[in-house]
């Protein structure tokens, strides 16, 4: 349940942010994350961003829920 | 993340304490990655891994998902609720089985996803289930705090929410339960920050990390634990700096305790812990669904066999329990540790069966 899953912000509209996540695009929210700009990696859980995280740091977990949702 | 597992799994190996140590992974997305990665047989044998009260489905009590039963039945409302939730049994029904009778119960991947219904559809009465752990709780806020300032009248929460550290001195408060480090859940942290565990550390000597989320964090944590516990102390450490701060999500805190005030909550197994469960403040009241709906009284009771209470607080291991892979199973689950993604039994039952398979796994994919 606590799962979240690093994702790129691509665009920023007020509170709503285009991200892609592992080839794949979505709209979140981004009041959690004040800081957040177009570019930054962050780490969404359940439609929200809830932190801001290091290009490299993302690119290390993505990989790992890669194999992780390839397998539910 | 520096090593590699064959290194990691070697110094655990010369560095292992003299005696048998209980290590408990609180956060049920821990549990998962130990049996997916069949961790628990990689690390020394006097390294014991049990499992806590990490899951937010399973702590949910069962009159919780009776009395969401008894709304769904009485009254004509549309239902969102987290897929975990979905097929945990009630005392009588499920909100599957609910579904399947046409009741109006939907999954949402997002509590935004709630509130963008009733917004929708201001003819109908739409509640959200709010359940989770602090990682999750934020993210309620956001949703009531704009379903105010919208004026968004058909609009509600179900509340359940529950804070983690509570629940930790709970236990180290309990006889029966013996825990000498805990593996601190990386998502709840990203929110918290470190500070929440502090007092275990210092007034419990217990020591705590943070960890993230991959078989090479989850060594590293047991690693740092075990150096802890070698030199007789105990910190509170973050392995997972990736994501967590020692100061939390200022912003996420700032969120929940703008709408939340701190209250008492029932955990199934552990029974009611002051101080871990949320309230809505009274200016967002008129959002609770525990106020505005009314059910009917109705017996609760826990399904006869079943042990996840002692799961739980990591006294039993789920294969210690009668039913587990008998007639507990993921397709005919009795208890809630067994239906949720992220429940012990689930885990242990998807993935511990096949040891070998687990180590050659790892082999392949991190060495
Ligand atoms: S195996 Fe099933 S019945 Fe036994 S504790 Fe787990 S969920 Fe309950």
């Amino acid at each position: 349940m606590c799962l979240a899953i690093p994702a790129k912000i691509i665009k920023i509209n007020k509170n709503i942010a285009e991200v892609e996540s592992l080839g794949v695009k979505k709209e979140i929210d981004i009041s959690l994350t004040p800081g957040a700009r177009v570019g930054n990696f962050v780490i969404v859980h359940a439609g929200f961003a809830i932190q801001i995280i290091d290009e490299e740091d993302a690119l290390v977990t993505q990989g790992y829920w890669k194999e992780y949702l390839g397998e539910q | 993340m520096s090593s590699n597992i064959k290194e990691l799994v070697e110094s655990l190996n010369n560095n292992k304490p003299d005696h048998k140590i209980n290590i408990m992974e609180v956060c049920g997305t821990h549990t998962m990655a130990i049996s997916r990665y069949g961790l628990r047989q990689l690390i020394p044998e006097n390294i014991n891994l049990i499992s806590g009260p990490g899951c937010p489905v399973c702590v949910t009590p069962i009159s919780d998902i009776d009395w969401i039963i008894g709304i769904a039945r009485q009254y004509d409302v549309s239902i969102f609720t987290f897929g975990d939730l979905f097929r945990v049994p009630g005392t009588e029904s499920s909100l599957y089985n609910e579904k399947s009778k046409g009741k109006d119960i939907n999954i949402c991947y997002s509590p935004a996803d709630a509130l963008d219904f009733a917004r929708n559809n201001p003819g109908k009465k739409v509640i959200f289930i709010a359940i989770g752990f602090e990682t999750t709780i934020p993210l309620t806020s956001v949703i009531i705090k704009r379903a105010y300032q919208e004026k968004i009248n058909n609009f509600y929460i179900y509340n359940t929410h529950k804070l983690v550290p509570e629940a930790l001195e709970l236990l180290l408060l309990d006889k029966e339960v013996e825990i000498d480090a805990f593996l601190c859940p990386g998502h709840v942290s990203a929110i918290i920050g470190s500070k929440p565990y502090n007092f275990i550390a210092e007034d419990y000597h217990i020591p705590c990390v943070i960890s993230g989320f991959e078989p090479m964090d989850i060594l590293e944590s047991i690693a740092t634990i075990i150096r802890q516990i070698n030199k007789g102390i105990s910190e509170v450490e973050i392995q997972y700096r990736r994501v967590v701060r020692e100061e939390g999500n200022p912003a996420a805190l700032k969120s929940i305790y703008e709408v939340f005030d701190k209250s008492d909550s029932v955990w199934r197994g552990l029974g009611n812990i002051p101080g871990s469960g949320l309230k809505l403040k009274k200016k967002f009241l008129k959002f609770d669904a525990k106020t505005y709906f009314t059910v009917k009284r109705f017996k609760s009771r826990e399904p006869a066999g079943c042990e996840c209470g002692d799961v739980l607080k990591g006294i039993k291991k789920p294969t210690e329990c009668r039913l587990f892979s008998k007639i507990c199973k993921p397709e005919n689950p009795i208890g809630p540790c067994m239906v949720s993604s992220e429940g012990s039994c689930a885990a242990y039952y998807k993935y511990e069966k096949i040891k070998v398979q687990h180590l050659k796994n790892l082999n392949m994919t991190l060495i």
